[in-house]
């Protein structure tokens, strides 16, 4: 490409540095055309720049605004009554309920999500694996309203008699006793998520397990490996980076899920011990469900509950990011 | 392999005993029979609980007639087949599930008058009423969020393909990277916050910023990597014929691999139809047609299906499963048809 376009100079440039000459040719020849082109793709780019520059410093600005105001702890209090003045309002209960359902989905979701990518690439009949594939890829595509919505009408009643057993068997465990009440609690919530993000998680995860070296599966098997050692000596420890920045991007999706939240869950303004008990809330439900009767100040607090969320998601996709980059060469993951 | 239909402990020569081919249905269809005996003995009432019963024991019996016959690793190896199947089964049941019970449940109320006909007379409560209103918010909130989203995010992987080296570039890839992962919520507080400071009302053109600010990282990254596929020659050449590169990219670059970048759009605005939350935010909803998304609430589609969902009644139940199945088949539509244009145009690389 250098070459190229250097003939098209008119007047053949006296010697230059090649440094100079790459870079010339790294900003296009000065035509106009190329630096209008330029000049928009460059644009579009810093546009970019600009508005993730722009979320953090509104979201942080309205923030700041309620936080000044707030009468409580914005940390640690268990309330969130934005339309008293003073406000009194904190997130400990919604970042537990935050924490607490995706570690129940991430639970569920990995080890099923894992083995279905490893049913789909190394145990399913190959004229299986295709299709099925194939309709996992349009299941990531279902909107979360619709989870949402199946969660509340059909899953909610469904969850009645795992309650019932979770709580006559493993009730004296404190964490999953049960006082009866409708199965709209942290459980079902977690469920719901699971099911959301398994398949984002099984089609990363299959496509780290499909790189796995040939070779390295036929040397295993021609050591008289039987199919589930070759699964655990070779492909397992080959994906272990790619499934773990899956389920990150899986976790990613967990926090800031809303409306699956809002529709199954019923809230409460305090923390529940049990997993089975309704209760508690999520910071994108608690979103969804406080707006509609917020005033401006209540709206200033639910953005600063939503700064929170941001910079969690940030993070746990940063390190999901981080993860894959740094075995990019192979991970094929970067979707 | 086949034909080894071995069952007593006899070693033969070369291979060790295995168990014949029809004994994974024979060991399930057995703690089957044992878990309904045991069911019916113990006077358990609950279907799920037989299931788990036969699934143990399967399980268990696996392991222990395989390590048996066959040898500890052999039975492991089953036990660990037998798993990954259940496992599968396990995600499968919910997932059809879901499919089966939107369609079954949607087609009740869906007809034409639902497509073709408003709230606006309707209370929640009462049958009747359609999305009429909501699909025409969707349409144009949607319309107007590609629009925006599309042309900036095939923009900025044109410049990270063909221009970006150096800081700026690798800033704008972590960037993209990073803004895949916003939720949706904090899209729509974003815009808010901005309206907030200008005293606005909502209106649909802040849902369709928000979704923009959803769509571009998504196109990015598929356009992007669409543009890695083209072939260097083809760049070369025509820089070779005394092109220049803004005509090469516009001439050479975006014919060769615009099937790509197409299925990528339209994965990315099927992505976005679905999106509740900003549109919940900023668009609030309005039973009734409002034509103009550059002012006043209007409605849109997952938006509709949440507030009939919240009006809890039976007649609100049907028209969200109507409105689901609806959002469900424009998106899977889009689905395939991005995914039959990818196949169709897929870039021929160099090959």
């Amino acid at each position: 490409m250098d070459i190229s376009t250097k003939q098209t100079d008119a007047p053949p440039p006296a010697p230059q540095p090649a440094l100079t000459e790459r870079k010339r040719d790294a900003r296009g020849a000065s035509r106009p055309g190329d630096r209008i082109f330029l000049g928009l793709s460059r644009g579009s780019g810093i546009l970019l720049l600009v508005i993730m520059a722009a979320i953090a410093v509104f979201l942080t600005y309205r923030a700041s605004l309620a936080i000044s105001k707030d009468h409580g702890n914005f940390l640690t209090t268990f309330e969130w009554n934005t339309n008293l003045t003073p406000p009194v309002f904190g997130i400990a209960v919604l970042a537990f309920g935050t924490v607490v359902s995706s570690i129940v989905a991430m639970a569920i979701a990995v080890p099923v999500a894992v083995a279905i990518a490893l049913f789909l690439t190394h145990y399913a009949p190959r004229r299986l694996s295709g299709p099925i594939a194939y309709v996992i890829d349009l299941l990531a595509a279902v909107p979360s309203i619709v989870y949402g919505l199946w969660g509340a009408l059909v899953l909610v009643p469904h969850m009645q008699g795992l309650y019932g057993w979770l709580d006559d068997y493993l009730g004296w465990t404190g964490l999953f006793s049960w006082d009866g009440g409708a199965p709209r609690a942290m459980l079902t919530v977690g469920i719901l998520l699971a099911i959301m993000i398994l398949p984002i998680i099984t089609n990363v995860s299959r496509e780290v397990f499909r790189q796995v070296p040939r070779m390295h599966e036929e040397a295993a098997l021609a050591l008289g490996a039987t199919r589930w050692e070759v699964v655990r000596m070779s492909v397992l420890p080959f994906g272990r980076s790619g499934v773990i920045s899956a389920s990150m991007l899986g976790l990613g999706r967990a926090l800031g899920e809303t409306m699956a939240v809002a529709t199954v869950l019923s809230p409460s303004y305090d923390i529940q011990a049990s997993l089975l008990d309704p209760g508690g809330g999520t910071f994108a439900q608690n979103i969804a469900s406080k707006f509609g009767e917020a005033t401006d100040q209540g709206r200033d607090a639910l953005i600063a509950s939503g700064l929170v969320l941001f910079v969690i998601t940030l993070l746990v996709n940063g390190a999901a990011r981080a993860i894959i980059a740094r075995r990019k060469e192979y991970s094929g993951a970067n979707a | 392999m086949s034909t080894a239909a071995v069952t007593d402990k006899r070693p033969s020569t070369l291979r060790g005993a295995s168990l014949p081919k029809w004994s994974p249905w024979a060991i399930a269809a057995g703690s089957v029979a044992v878990a309904a005996g045991l069911g019916l003995v113990a006077g358990l009432h609950s279907k799920v609980q037989w299931g788990l019963i036969a699934a143990l024991l399967f399980v268990a019996g696996t392991y222990g007639i395989a390590a048996r016959v066959e040898g500890r690793r052999q039975a492991k190896d089953r036990v660990a087949t037998s798993l990954v199947w259940v496992a599968f089964l396990l995600a499968v049941v919910p997932l059809v599930s879901l499919v089966w019970t939107t369609v079954a449940r949607g087609v009740k109320v869906l007809d034409v008058y639902f497509l073709t006909h408003s709230m606006g007379i309707v209370a929640d409560s009462e049958p009747g009423g359609g999305i009429y209103h909501a699909i025409i918010g969707s349409l144009e909130q949607v319309g107007l969020a590609t629009a925006i989203g599309a042309p900036i995010g095939v923009l900025t992987a044109i410049y990270l393909v063909e221009y970006g080296r150096g800081r700026l570039a690798q800033a704008v890839t972590f960037f993209v990277d990073v803004m895949t992962g916003i939720p949706s919520i904090v899209a729509g507080l974003f815009i808010l916050s901005l309206m907030l400071i200008f005293h606005m009302q909502p209106f649909g053109f802040a849902g369709s910023l928000a979704l923009a600010i959803l769509m571009m990282p998504v196109v990015v990254r598929s356009t992007e990597e669409m543009l890695k596929l083209v072939p260097n020659e083809l760049r070369e050449a025509s820089l070779a014929l005394g092109v220049p590169k803004w005509r090469t990219i516009l001439k050479v670059v975006l014919p060769t691999s615009i099937g790509g970048i197409t299925t990528g759009i339209m994965l990315a605005v099927a992505r976005i139809t679905g999106e509740t939350a900003p549109v919940l935010l900023l668009v609030f909803g309005n039973p009734f047609i409002n034509n103009n998304p550059f002012e006043g609430a209007q409605a849109s589609l997952p938006l509709y299906i949440f507030q009939q969902y919240s009006a809890g009644n039976d007649a609100a139940f049907d028209r969200a499963w109507a409105a689901s199945l609806t959002l469900i088949a424009f998106v899977m539509i889009l689905n395939l048809v991005a995914r039959g244009i990818a196949r169709w145009k897929a870039p021929k690389t160099g090959r």
